[in-house]
């Protein structure tokens, strides 16, 4: 049997591939909540058995209706993702470029940093309705920060000896926006992206708790109230599952987009 | 673009010329001097090298010959044009400018090929003829084979032919180098020396090169101008008289010695 050097990550010598640690501390936890749930005869109100969670989630896959709501909440969580990309990335890159706008507009960015967003979503439902625009709106503003904030740092971090490239070549504005700016805060703006997406559906989740009467959160909310905590675990699996496939996208656009960079690897 | 090849073109449209330049860093009164007012002809066509210590003004000239920085006094000349003139660059002297740097400042994101055609891709050449003068300088520079690759797969003196040929690709009447080879070991640097030579007598292009090195000042040089630090100033200029192509054995000659010893004693006082 070989074992690989790991001289270099500090960690002993490897037995089995990580992934199979990863499903065994799965296995161990979904047996330790299985075995709980049974041993101290668990009310199903309060915890379900996973099996139960995981019974009750293929029968939505089934049935069909959650497939409505959940074409809801991808199109909000999609759309505020793209809205907020779009902004953050072009703000983010004015911004950029121009450091006294910058510092001039940083007490605010920072002021809209700091209030609780979420706090707003009544707010916004007042002012977009309970249909899915309020969700869009509320998704966006959230994703958008991280996004700004990441390409603001991805334009300052490009090195200045690769401006200097660009002075020596003689590039116009407009060159070195394209040629150098861009792709240079690409590793930045990706993180970004990646930050803002899962708080994208946070967003379109918590729109839907509260207005409403479409959309994955409004499917919690509406299985809460029957208490029925299996179908509420269901839709949560559901939730994450989504959650981590829109993640795995931007994951999936960095490898694709960057693959020179180190954290492509 | 020049449709004339720069071996043809005469000299003293490429050649350089300080007019009282200087540079000063910081509030007038204080600050650094980091060029006192220097008047000084650099020949078209021909390979001077900027030698000092640290701190005398090398890069300082360097940049502002490059139009990275406007001297705060004087004019500089490029082929007759002033580089500066109101403050703004001569687009069309800039044109005629390739500069290394220290550092072979590629883009991470670009393939070798890419990098190298950079400038041509600014100036609006199609892809067709980028692709076709990338490998022509890849053959140049001698790293043919490697045009696909990403700069982190070559090694630092390869990523500094690169940096060379990417400087060669709009074919600039003058190439300016930064202390190019700064950051190679002692042997790989003496090939790149000789290669530099190479290019130089195939292209016969004005070359202004920075360094600290005495032997390779020499080796290069068909003139070196000595300059002098606090405040920065032009200490002497010396005329390097060996026929080319020059090969290593020329460091075993007397007369090499003799100007290493002379510049030597000069940079100690
Ligand atoms: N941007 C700047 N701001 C302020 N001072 C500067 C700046 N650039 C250079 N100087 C000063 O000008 C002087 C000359 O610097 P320069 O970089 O031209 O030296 P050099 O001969 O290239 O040195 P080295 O061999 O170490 O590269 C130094 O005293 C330096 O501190
Ligand atoms: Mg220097």
């Amino acid at each position: 049997m070989s074992v690989k050097d790991n001289s270099v990550t500090m960690e002993g010598p490897t037995l089995f591939p990580p992934w199979i640690g990863s499903v065994l501390i799965l296995i161990v936890f979904l047996g330790s909540w299985d075995g709980y749930v049974r041993l101290f005869d668990v009310s199903m109100l309060v915890l379900p058995p996973p099996s139960a969670v995981v019974v009750q989630w293929l029968k939505f896959l089934v049935d069909g209706n959650v497939w409505y709501h959940t074409g809801v909440t991808t199109l909000e969580t999609g759309l505020g993702f793209l809205f907020a990309s779009i902004l953050g990335v072009g703000l983010g890159m004015l911004l950029g470029k121009m450091p006294r706008l910058e510092r001039m507009l940083n007490p605010f960015v920072i002021a809209t940093q700091v209030v609780p967003k979420v706090a707003l979503v009544p707010l916004f439902i007042v002012w977009f309705g309970f249909g899915i625009t309020s969700k869009v709106v509320i998704a966006t503003i959230l994703a958008f920060f991280p996004i700004l904030l990441n390409t603001v740092l991805g334009v300052k971090s490009v090195e200045r000896g690769h401006s200097e490239v660009m002075a020596s070549i003689n590039a116009s504005p407009m060159q070195r926006l394209t040629q150098l700016d861009f792709p240079s805060s690409l590793p930045y703006i990706l993180t970004g992206m990646e930050v803002g997406v899962v708080l994208s559906i946070i967003g379109a989740v918590v729109g839907e708790y509260l207005g409403g009467s479409v959309g994955l959160g409004n499917l919690a909310v509406r299985e809460m109230n029957t208490y029925n905590t299996t179908a509420l675990f269901a839709v949560i699996v559901h939730l994450s599952v989504l959650g981590f496939l829109f993640y795995a996208f931007v994951v999936g656009v960095r490898k694709y987009l960057i693959p020179w960079h180190g954290s492509s690897n | 673009m020049t449709v004339q090849p720069v071996s043809m073109i005469a000299d003293h449209q490429k050649s350089i010329s300080l007019k009282g330049a200087e540079k000063h860093f910081g509030p007038p009164g204080g600050g650094v001097q980091a060029l006192t007012p220097t008047t000084l002809d650099i020949v078209g066509g021909d390979m001077t090298v900027l030698l000092g210590p640290s701190g005398c003004g090398k890069t300082t000239m360097l940049r502002m010959i490059a139009g990275l920085e406007p001297p705060t006094a004087g004019t500089i000349e490029v082929g007759g044009a002033n580089l500066w003139a109101n403050g703004a660059r001569d687009v069309n002297a800039l044109k005629q400018l390739g500069m290394v740097f220290q550092e072979a400042n590629l883009f991470p994101w670009l393939t070798i090929e890419e990098n190298i055609a950079l400038p041509l891709k600014l100036r609006g050449v199609n892809k067709a003829q980028r692709q076709r003068k990338s490998r022509e300088l890849c053959e140049l520079v001698g790293i043919s084979g490697f045009e696909k690759r990403y700069p982190k797969e070559l090694s630092g003196g390869m990523r500094q032919r690169a940096a060379i040929a990417r400087a060669l690709s709009y074919d600039p009447m003058i190439l300016l180098m930064d202390e190019p080879f700064g950051a190679l070991d002692a042997i790989t640097r003496d090939t790149m020396n000789a290669e530099l030579q190479r290019i130089w007598m195939e292209t016969r292009k004005t070359v202004v090169l920075v360094t600290h090195s005495i032997t390779e000042a020499v080796f290069l040089a068909s003139r070196i101008i000595l300059l002098s630090p606090r405040p920065g100033r032009v200490q002497e200029i010396i005329d390097v008289p060996f026929e080319r192509p020059r090969d290593s054995s020329i460091h075993g000659l007397p007369e090499f010695q003799s100007i290493v010893a002379h510049l030597r004693t000069q940079l100690e006082h």
